[in-house]
């Protein structure tokens, strides 16, 4: 082993402290979520029970949590849906050169970048003023897509800087039309990566709060139906929420990571060979 | 074909999908912020019209140049926090590390975080920082303080201290993604060339790390200059920044005025993003 220079350790010693302060909080909650049916919000812990996780269960006497979830997790997969889709679509457009995609990319790069309340408040002025009602479905539903395609197509900018065309190439030469190349060629290399893109379409609407504020209608999402919590409850049954959503967030950043791994795996293992003798 | 060639055709018609989002959710609402911007309200209503009555009340208000100059505060020193902080987590990561798999699960370490929940994650200071917080009882134990700060909660401090919690990863990775792409030889360059550790940081490393620190400056930037949660929740709605005036006049029906404040302050990030990318290629660095 080879020796390590000191700063090795204190940049560890520091390391550590930097993932104490981002998961630190987060497992404080989990811990007094099982506070005791007299507790309140912060520490000391007095006694532990489930209280709070059975509350969370019962008749709500505030709002419609279970509503919101399920609304909040369907949301999720239609804009994860859709990110991938049309991330993919426009990646395979900015790989050649056309007129006006210098304009398209600051479009999308602006899109990343414009504070999250004008989309809201654009949105829901534009539905009024149309005399539609905002709905997450609608407009909520394209003004999460505003959050989630910037990041998937700066994704797919990643990905295809660093695919291999000679692959293509040979697929052209054995006679493969364009769209056979896709279906057959590009997508099964570029799998992994669209995984990538639908966690992250995934959980940035499952999160998603600015951009929904105004577009969500009389139906909330989660963290819109969290956010209003915390201005009327003021017991650790909000911890109890907290803990159970960021558990199933990792859940799905767990599945996604998994299957990342299985077909990086998959392909390693059936890839071509081509290249690899002497 | 006549004039338009074939790639370009092509070109928009696989990229429609991504237009017609962009179009109807992102232009479309800025072109009716700024139409409405210059409306008016009456008591009952917001009525069309051409008229600078809100930019006039906007700028003639010492609230407004305030506010501005709150919510600049707010993102240099969250700037300053994130980059220290993220530039020597990603240096630590991608010059330390030398197991790529160990590089790998600390780097996800990292980002997971990112995939959660905002307002989760703000909630979850409370219970360290409130008044009878796991902070304040640790200070008193060590006998540091005689009675409980008041000041963690509710303040700007709590404020800054979300900030950096939520936004150091948006440093970190694009940090880390540049860091990874110099050439290690340039190191061993410096190194057998008699450079200190810390020369070849801050004369190789720094210099090559520019693009990454750019798009993190963008990234962190441009999250609190359009933030208005954070500063309401952290500060239990006694600060304010321009993010905060903008949704209390949605809360008032106050459209014009909101949408008003959201030109100026759409112009000003704009602006901001328009200088710092002089310093940077953005698709190069993908």
């Amino acid at each position: 082993m080879e020796h390590r220079p000191r700063s090795f350790y204190v940049l560890t010693a520091f390391f550590c402290l930097f993932v104490l302060f981002l998961y630190g909080p987060t497992l404080t909650i989990a811990i007094l979520s099982f506070q005791g049916e007299s507790g309140g919000l912060t520490f000391p812990m007095r006694g532990v029970s489930l209280n709070w996780f059975r509350e969370l269960f019962q008749q709500q006497a505030v709002g419609d949590i279970w509503g919101a979830f399920r609304r909040s997790f369907a949301l999720g997969l239609m804009v994860m849906v859709t990110t991938v889709v049309v991330s993919v679509m426009a990646g395979l457009a900015f790989r050649k050169r056309f007129a006006g995609a210098g304009v398209l990319f600051y479009v999308t790069i602006a899109s990343l970048v414009i504070p999250s309340i004008l989309v809201s408040l654009g949105v829901g002025l534009i539905f009024g003023q149309a005399g539609l009602t905002v709905h997450w479905a609608t407009s909520g539903f394209g003004s999460q897509l505003t959050w989630t395609l910037p990041f998937g197509l700066l994704i797919m900018f990643a990905v295809f800087n660093r695919f291999d065309p000679s692959y293509e190439e040979a697929a052209r030469d054995q006679g493969a039309s364009p769209w056979q190349t896709v279906r057959h060629v590009v997508l099964p290399i570029i799998a992994p990566s669209l995984i990538g893109v639908a966690l992250f379409g995934f959980t940035l609407s499952y999160d998603e709060f600015a951009r929904t504020l105004l577009t969500a209608g009389s139906y909330n999402t989660l963290p819109l139906e969290i956010f209003g919590m915390t201005t009327n409850v003021t017991t650790p049954v909000i911890y109890a929420l907290g803990t159970l959503t960021t558990l199933f967030s990792f859940l799905i950043i767990g599945v996604f990571l998994l299957t990342v791994w299985m077909l990086a795996r998959r392909q390693a293992r059936l890839g071509s060979d081509a290249g690899m003798g002497v | 074909m006549n004039g338009v060639s074939r790639a370009t055709v092509t070109g928009w018609l696989l990229a429609s999908p991504l237009v017609v989002v962009l179009a109807g959710f992102l232009v479309l609402p800025i072109i009716t912020i700024v139409v409405v911007s210059f409306w008016q309200t009456t008591e009952f209503a917001i009525v069309p019209a051409f008229s600078f009555e809100n930019y006039e009340f906007l700028f003639g208000s010492a609230v407004t140049w305030k506010v501005f100059a709150a919510t600049f505060r707010y993102a240099v020193i969250t700037w300053a926090l994130t980059l220290s902080i993220g530039f020597t987590v990603a240096y630590y990561l991608a010059f330390h590390i030398r197991s790529q798999n160990v590089q790998i699960a600390l780097f996800l370490l990292c980002t997971i975080p990112f995939w959660t929940s905002n307002i989760i994650r703000m909630i979850s200071w409370i219970p360290f920082l409130g008044r009878n917080g796991l902070a304040n009882q640790t200070l008193l134990d060590w006998g540091m303080i005689d009675e409980p700060v008041e000041w963690l909660l509710y303040s700007d401090f709590s404020v800054i201290l979300a900030f950096v919690h939520l936004y150091t990863l948006f440093m970190v990775v694009p940090i880390f993604n540049t860091m990874m792409r110099i050439d290690r030889k340039l190191l061993e360059a410096a190194r057998d060339g008699g450079a200190s550790g810390f020369q070849t940081l801050v004369h190789v490393i720094l210099p090559l790390t520019k693009p990454g620190i750019m798009i993190g400056t963008i990234f962190v930037l441009t999250l609190v200059m359009g933030d208005f949660i954070t500063v309401r929740f952290m500060s239990g709605s006694q600060s304010a920044n321009v993010g905060r005036l903008i949704s209390n006049d949605i809360g008032l029906l106050q459209y014009p005025s909101a949408s008003a404040t959201a030109v100026v302050l759409l112009c000003t990030v704009l602006i901001m993003i328009a200088i710092l990318l002089r310093f940077v290629n953005i698709r190069k660095e993908l």
